[in-house]
């Protein structure tokens, strides 16, 4: 049950604002939220807060906030309620912002206020959640979302000459699936569209003598739909997927994950035989599958890292020679791969050879940032970085010595993987039984993707 | 009433809640409370909402219980993790009498708990983090092997981290003891200082059971010569040193040097405390000092100087000959010069001191150096899972339970009926004492030769040799329910001078505990006690090394009432 809902933008401008239950100050209430979360010290979490009306304590409350896409999104309480369901209200309710207003920002929201309040008009009533979903509120929902088309060059030249289909067409623009998911009446010749996403977030840690200490793999399979629903839609995994340290399926090394949860609307009477999933999903986004993966990947690391430091005590020189190895197959590629380099404190000076000119290093707030663009699978990049610590210059020194100044490391890479999965699962097809009235096929659009969470090489 | 996906629930959960006649029906209402249990259209709400307003129902027969059980089992593995929670706290409090289901429980929703610890919503994972931690309060082995879980990583916000650092230091154990100090010891050169602190104090932490090694570290970090690493680290060493002597030495050959890094006032404190308390072990612990009292008008913080009083006062006892010409200059500016009134005072009042004696001095000043015995009380010990089941899954492990305490507080009214139960047993545990002290006062007198010396302390060894050389002179058998808390035990046993030579851990079957005590005429009486597996009593043997029996029938009878007090605590 909650008290009051507001929306506030990254500055503390309240966006949206609602009162459900009348029990509790007014529109100062977000603002007296963003005035605690910015004075909070250091050690408490800005999670849930709390603020007491001293004597009157009816005025007690609990704010309950999540981050999304820059906004803060809030609720407030006054009783001792579950986190976990209140959080994931919270998102799901950015979730169901995002499908309405086509995505969440601080401009989508100004534009559609209005949409908003009767959104969470439906959503809750008097604090106690109705329905979220997609489907339901379709039926109540009046308002159509405002949508600004930002002029781009982009759609013009997809248009093609004489009607030919150009090759921009076989690629969906990445915008695509940012749009409104409730088509207007009106605008009839939207086209139905499925994007399937299979994304991995991939956090490693590796010692410093290379060997690995923690793997693990957290992975969804997302989908946004704007086929009318009620549309079946079928969705093969890789046959080897399995499920589980024990179970074992084909006769290659397989592919396998600890542990799997599925959206209660999936079907799996295919899933032991097939690994096809069955769904009937709502318009908008669901996340159809989650796995963990850990401490066992079947392919090699994406990057390996084989750092050398010499460390001059005597006249403060320290040089980091890092040699970044990205052992994906040839084919594929990494993209914005940034590396982060903690350093001792008081260095002054940078002086830096690198292997390729595309790359950029630079220093700030205390680290050494190495900026590559792109690194084809197979290859190897490096870079030498001479530096100047005076304040650490210790007794004199027995020469160049090779073990790290403390304060030194760890590295920390942040990448995107496109069209790679770390755990090797892919999606075989995405066949939808789809009814003969409607005249277009369906697009679908399959996404692979990986990104860091957090890969951390100890130096 | 909440929208629970059909008009039909509403409908039953309305008659189940308020029709009289239904809840006097026991079957009916049982049925009714199925009926909505196998509700199989519900949304994710819908289900979190049907397990909050189950908590209510009290089942009245085991069978029913592990029906209703069986029936939710399947909202544990649901992908939603506030239906998780919300099943796991219904399971908890359902299964309050039956520990094994709910480490069960336990055991099974460590999947989904890890699983939302590294979720990519910050604020899930914090709520989750903190549950964890509620979760290795009553079993600490819990999250063990999966320490690598909780290792920090660069881009998470500041309180997660903290969070994450707390999980580490409390899932410690043999096996990963290396491997998260070594994580721990990379947080602690973190740009951001906050953390830094944090990770050195977690450290300090787990160095109270692995000593050596978490010293080393802390030494090396030492090394650094960073401000504020160096305060911090100096006051672990404080605190440490406190708890386990067995590291003095070590702290005592780190410290020289640290001076120059110091400029807080918590970190010059510690630092003044251990030149102290420890100086004659540190060579040059009289000129470190000596700069202090070079500089003190210089000084700003207050408490600084009265921590300096104490400090060269001590040290002056054990090194004379160094420390008088400074004492002296110390003395004279603070009475004569110093404007802060507290150290004026403590100036003056250490001068009389001196006028008294070098003895009178000797005896107030010179206390126990150490007190590992303070760990037992400051550890919270293991607290049964009963203790926070209904707080499961609701804010109050999120703001963690002090904060809760002072939150509620505020609210008063509102929450006070469980505000209520957490002051509970502290009133118990006071009355228990002054109830221990009135029952030594009226002894006293009535058996007046009778009377138990404080601190005799045996040795295990002398302990033993006397136990096997002497025949039990009584034997007695007390009524005893449930488990036995040996620092409770323990606590209550001390006031009445009552020494614990060793004791079983909480929980082991049988249990036993070995206990000394000594009256003024130097009578020993050595006891053991024995709680059998399954059994409700409490076997007492005691020997005594001069046969009186006046004077052991007095000591049994303060014994009984001690174990008679603990033992009514726990039913």
């Amino acid at each position: 049950m909650i008290s009051q809902f507001f929306i506030l933008s990254s500055k503390g401008d309240p966006l949206i604002y609602k009162d459900f239950r009348g029990d509790s100050g007014g529109r100062d209430v977000a603002e007296l939220f963003y005035r605690k979360l910015t004075g909070l010290p250091g050690d408490e979490s800005p999670v849930v807060m709390v603020t007491t009306g001293g004597a009157r304590h009816h005025d007690d409350r609990h704010f309950i906030h999540i981050r999304h896409s820059g906004l803060y999104l809030v609720a407030t309480t006054s009783e001792n309620i579950s986190p976990f369901s209140l959080l994931e209200l919270l998102s799901r309710l950015a979730i169901l912002l995002g499908d309405y207003c086509g995505s969440l920002s601080e401009g989508t929201i100004s534009r559609n206020v209005a949409l908003v309040y009767e959104l969470l008009d439906e959503v809750l009533d008097y604090g106690y959640v109705q329905t979220t979903s997609t489907e339901m509120l379709r039926n109540f929902i009046q308002t159509e979302a405002v949508v600004s088309k930002p002029f781009s060059l982009f759609d013009l030249s997809s248009v093609g000459l004489f009607g030919a289909e150009t090759q921009q067409s076989k690629v969906a623009p990445s915008s695509a699936a940012s749009r409104p998911v409730l088509s207007s009446r009106s605008d009839q010749s939207q086209k139905n569209e499925v994007f399937l996403d299979v994304v991995e977030r991939l956090s490693v840690l590796i010692a410093s003598n290379g060997s690995l200490l923690k793997v693990d793999v957290q992975g969804e399979i997302r989908l946004k739909s704007f086929l009318p629903s009620g549309s079946e839609m079928r969705i093969g995994l890789t046959e080897e997927f399995c499920v589980g340290k024990s179970e074992l399926r084909g006769y290659g090394p397989g592919i396998r994950v600890d542990e799997v949860s599925f959206h209660s609307s999936v079907n799996l009477d295919e899933f032991e035989s097939h690994r096809i999933l069955r769904l009937q999903p709502p318009q908008g986004e669901l996340t159809v599958m989650r796995y963990q993966l850990s401490d066992d990947l079947p392919s090699p690391l994406p990057f390996r890292l084989f750092p050398s430091v010499q460390w001059d005590r005597g006249s403060g020189r320290l040089q980091v020679y890092l040699k970044l190895r990205c052992d994906l197959p040839p084919k594929s590629q990494a993209l914005n791969i940034r590396l982060h380099l903690p350093l001792p404190r008081g260095v002054v000076s940078l002086s830096q050879e690198l292997s390729s000119p595309e790359q950029k290093a630079e220093l700030g707030e205390g680290a050494l940032r190495w900026d590559l663009p792109r690194v084809q699978g197979g290859s190897q990049l490096s870079g030498l970085f001479q530096m100047d610590v005076p304040g650490l210059s210790g007794p004199p020194s027995h020469g160049p010595s090779t073990s790290a100044p403390l304060g030194l490391g760890p590295a920390s890479l942040s990448f995107e993987l496109p069209r790679h999965t770390c755990s090797g699962l892919q999606v075989r097809f995405l066949r939808l039984s789809f009814r003969p009235c409607s005249n277009a096929n369906p697009h679908k659009w399959v996404r692979h993707l990986s990104h860091s969470d957090a890969y951390v090489i100890r130096i | 009433m909440p929208y629970l996906g059909s008009e039909d629930v509403v409908k039953e959960l309305k008659k189940a809640l308020c029709n009289p006649h239904i809840q006097a029906d026991r079957l009916r209402y049982r049925n009714v409370i199925q009926r909505v249990i196998r509700m199989s259209k519900l949304d994710q709400w819908g289900q979190a909402e049907v397990l909050n307003f189950l908590l209510r129902y009290q089942p009245r027969s085991e069978e029913e219980l592990f029906d209703i059980l069986n029936l939710l089992d399947s909202f544990l593995k649901s992908s939603s993790p506030g239906v998780v929670m919300g099943a796991t706290k219904l399971f908890l409090i359902l299964a309050k009498k039956f520990p094994h289901v709910q480490t069960d429980v336990l055991v099974r929703v460590k999947g989904p708990l890890l699983a939302a610890c590294s979720s990519e919503s910050r604020e899930l994972c914090f709520a989750a983090l903190c549950h964890v931690r509620q979760i290795l309060h009553s079993l600490p082995g819990h999250f063990s092997s999966h320490y690598k879980k909780f290792f920090c990583s660069y881009s998470e916000p500041h309180y997660i981290k903290l969070q994450k650092v707390e999980v580490l230091c409390e899932l410690v154990n043999d096996e990963n003891v290396q491997q998260v100090l070594e994580e721990l010891r990379g947080y602690c050169t973190d740009v951001s200082a906050d953390f830094a602190q944090a990770a050195i104090f977690a450290i300090g932490g787990i160095a109270r059971t692995y000593t050596d090694q978490c010293v080393q570290i802390l030494t090396e970090l030492l090394g650094l010569q960073q401000e504020h690493i160096t305060t911090v680290v100096v006051q672990t060493f404080r605190d440490l040193v406190w708890l386990c002597p067995q590291c003095i030495e070590a702290v005592c050959q780190a410290l020289p040097g640290c001076e120059e890094n110091i400029q807080d006032s918590e970190g010059k404190q510690a630092l003044i405390w251990l030149l102290g308390v420890h100086g004659e072990r540190i060579p040059n612990a009289p000129y470190i000092l000596e700069d202090f009292v070079e500089n003190v008008k210089s000084e700003t913080f207050p408490a600084v100087k009265m921590e300096l009083l104490t400090a060269l006062l001590r040290l002056f006892l054990s090194r004379p000959a160094e420390c008088q010409d400074m004492l002296g200059r110390l003395l004279y500016y603070c009475i004569e010069e110093e404007k802060d009134m507290a150290v004026r005072d403590r100036g003056l009042f250490y001068y009389r001191l001196l006028l008294v004696g070098i003895d009178e001095v000797k005896r107030i000043l010179c206390s126990p150096k150490s007190d590992p015995s303070l760990g037992l009380l400051e550890d919270p010990a293991e607290r049964p899972v009963n203790s926070w089941a209904s707080d499961f899954n609701t804010l109050v492990p999120v703001y963690g339970k002090a904060r809760w305490a002072t939150i509620s507080k505020c609210v008063g009214a509102e929450h006070g009926g469980s505000e209520l139960s957490h002051t509970a047993p502290f009133a118990i545990s006071g009355h228990l004492i002054s109830e221990e002290n009135k029952e030594r006062v009226q002894e006293t007198p009535d058996s007046e030769a009778f009377m138990l010396v404080p601190n005799c302390q045996l040795t295990a060894e002398y302990f033993e040799k006397t136990w096997l050389s002497l025949e039990v002179a009584h034997q007695q058998v007390l009524p005893w329910q449930g488990e036995v808390h040996p620092d409770t035990l323990q606590m209550a046993l001390q006031v009445v001078n009552i020494q614990t030579i060793a004791m079983s851990r909480a929980g082991s079957q049988p249990w036993k505990a070995y206990l000394s005590a000594q009256d003024d005429t130097g009578c020993l009486f050595l006891t053991e006690l024995l709680l059998e597996a399954e059994n409700s009593e409490m076997q007492i043997s005691v020997k005594q090394t001069e046969a009186k029996t006046e004077k052991l029938n007095s000591f049994m009878s303060v014994l009984e009432t001690v174990i008679g007090t603990i033992g009514d605590i726990k039913s």
